[in-house]
């Protein structure tokens, strides 16, 4: 099935997902235009990491529809997947492998040429320590690896969990420039975090959870 | 395909104190083996292939489960998956470089039976090709299911309960081939449990590959 042009870059309609008797999320709809910035908000539990799990195609709905960029993210999950890039709590490096070899892992499945590794690695400030294990990497420096993993995707949608977790106050405003560059690009951002000051700033809409439900 | 096994030999080597453990565990395996016969050195050359595979099988689980460690660890495979990647070739990938490691412990084996069952043999080259082959019957399935004990807590009872069964026919044709080249082979039978244990292999081979996506994916 091709693409149809979309207007929203992401398209939720009734979603809802179950986690055992728990429902983690229910019957949550919003769009997303493309190029716009997406806050999402809400307590511990609300939601907020499953809905963008979904959103990435690493859970599937349980019921209704996600579209992104167009494609269904159930059947066309391919398709999805080839746009979107995910910041997760599990930040999928391999501990015993090094910065570097870990971007080269991640541009070698993409088939994408390994020129660009050292450049991002130097924009998330990892150059001098792109010969070390990750093993020996504070949560920070991780978590600016995963963003290096992400830049190397070059994603239209990009998916970020509490991204500025465990980060420093240059973290803080590194996160804040990347968004603000991908949006520049032309890709769609959501987000979920607590620093809600922060965030307004950056945000073109939010999107509050509670219970799974979206509030406001 | 090839992007999947040079990422799985590049984290078997940052791992590679961990492969002579499991060897020192194989050869502690077949030292007990020995002592469970007795004296007799006899019935030791008589089951010296049995006692290999015993000790290889024994051995395999610890390799297969820890190849799924890296994995785990941070959900890296799901990353992977994300990117997205085939699940077949990441599959196949780590399949064969669990085939290697076994084929490699395997060799690293034969000199300790040699010595402790006095079973040499003169068919290096085939003795060679037999434990590639049993290697292949054990790292294919072995790499599925440990797959799918790598999210469960007990995973190293899990595995062997789940792979043993499966692989039983297999290890039958690996010991009997095996033996066949320890003991002699007057009636030539070795070719055709070596052909046996080929049919096993692609067997298993084609449908794990097929199988691995649903594993791995929600």
């Amino acid at each position: 099935m091709s693409a149809v042009p979309a207007e929203s870059a992401v398209e939720v309609e009734g979603v809802s997902r179950r986690y055992g008797r728990r429902w983690a999320l229910a019957d949550v709809s919003f769009r997303v235009p493309a190029a716009s910035v997406l806050m999402i908000a809400g307590r511990n539990g609300a939601g907020k990491s499953t809905l963008l799990r979904v959103l990435a195609t690493a859970i599937r709905p349980d019921r209704g529809r996600v579209r992104v960029g167009g494609f269904d993210a159930v059947r066309e999950r391919e398709d999805v997947r080839k746009r979107t890039a995910l910041l997760s709590h599990h930040n999928y490096l391999y501990e015993s492998l090094t910065a570097r070899e870990n971007l080269v892992v991640v541009a070698d499945h993409l088939r994408a040429s390994r020129d660009s590794i050292d450049g991002i690695l130097a924009e998330v400030g990892l150059a001098a320590r792109a010969h070390d294990l990750v093993s020996t990497f504070s949560a920070g420096m991780r978590k600016r690896l995963s963003f290096a993993r992400i830049l190397l995707q070059q994603p239209r949608v990009v998916l970020l969990d509490e991204p500025y977790g465990a980060l420093d106050p240059a973290g803080f405003d590194l996160v804040d420039a990347f968004i603000r560059a991908f949006r520049e690009r032309g890709a769609t951002v959501l987000f979920a975090t607590h620093q809600l000051e922060r965030s307004a700033k950056l945000a073109d809409a939010s999107l509050v959870l509670e219970d799974g439900r979206v509030v406001a | 395909m090839i992007a999947a096994l040079r990422k799985e030999l590049l984290l078997q080597w940052r791992s590679r104190a961990q492969f002579l453990a499991v060897f020192v565990f194989g050869a502690a395996s077949l030292l007990l083996f020995s002592f469970a016969v007795g004296p007799n050195a006899r019935a030791l050359r008589t089951f010296s292939a049995g006692f290999l595979w015993l000790g290889l099988l024994l051995s395999s689980t610890l390799t297969l489960a820890e190849s799924f460690h890296a994995e785990m660890e941070n959900r890296a495979l799901e990353g992977l998956l994300l990117l997205p990647s085939d699940p077949r070739a990441l599959y196949y990938g780590k399949a064969i470089a669990n085939w290697l490691q076994l084929t490699l412990l395997g060799f690293a084996l034969v000199p300790v039976m040699v010595v402790l069952y006095d079973a040499g043999t003169l068919e290096l080259a085939r003795l060679a090709v037999i434990i590639a082959l049993g290697a292949a019957g054990l790292s294919a399935p072995g790499t599925l299911y440990a797959a799918m004990t790598s999210q469960v807590k007990a995973k190293q009872t899990l595995l062997p309960l789940l792979l043993f069964p499966l692989i039983v026919p297999a290890l039958l044709a690996s010991v009997k081939a095996t033996s066949l080249a320890i003991l002699g082979d007057p009636m030539a039978q070795s070719r055709s449990w070596m052909a046996l244990l080929a049919a096993f292999d692609l067997i298993y081979w084609s449908l794990c590959g097929l199988l691995y996506g649903r594993v791995v994916e929600e």
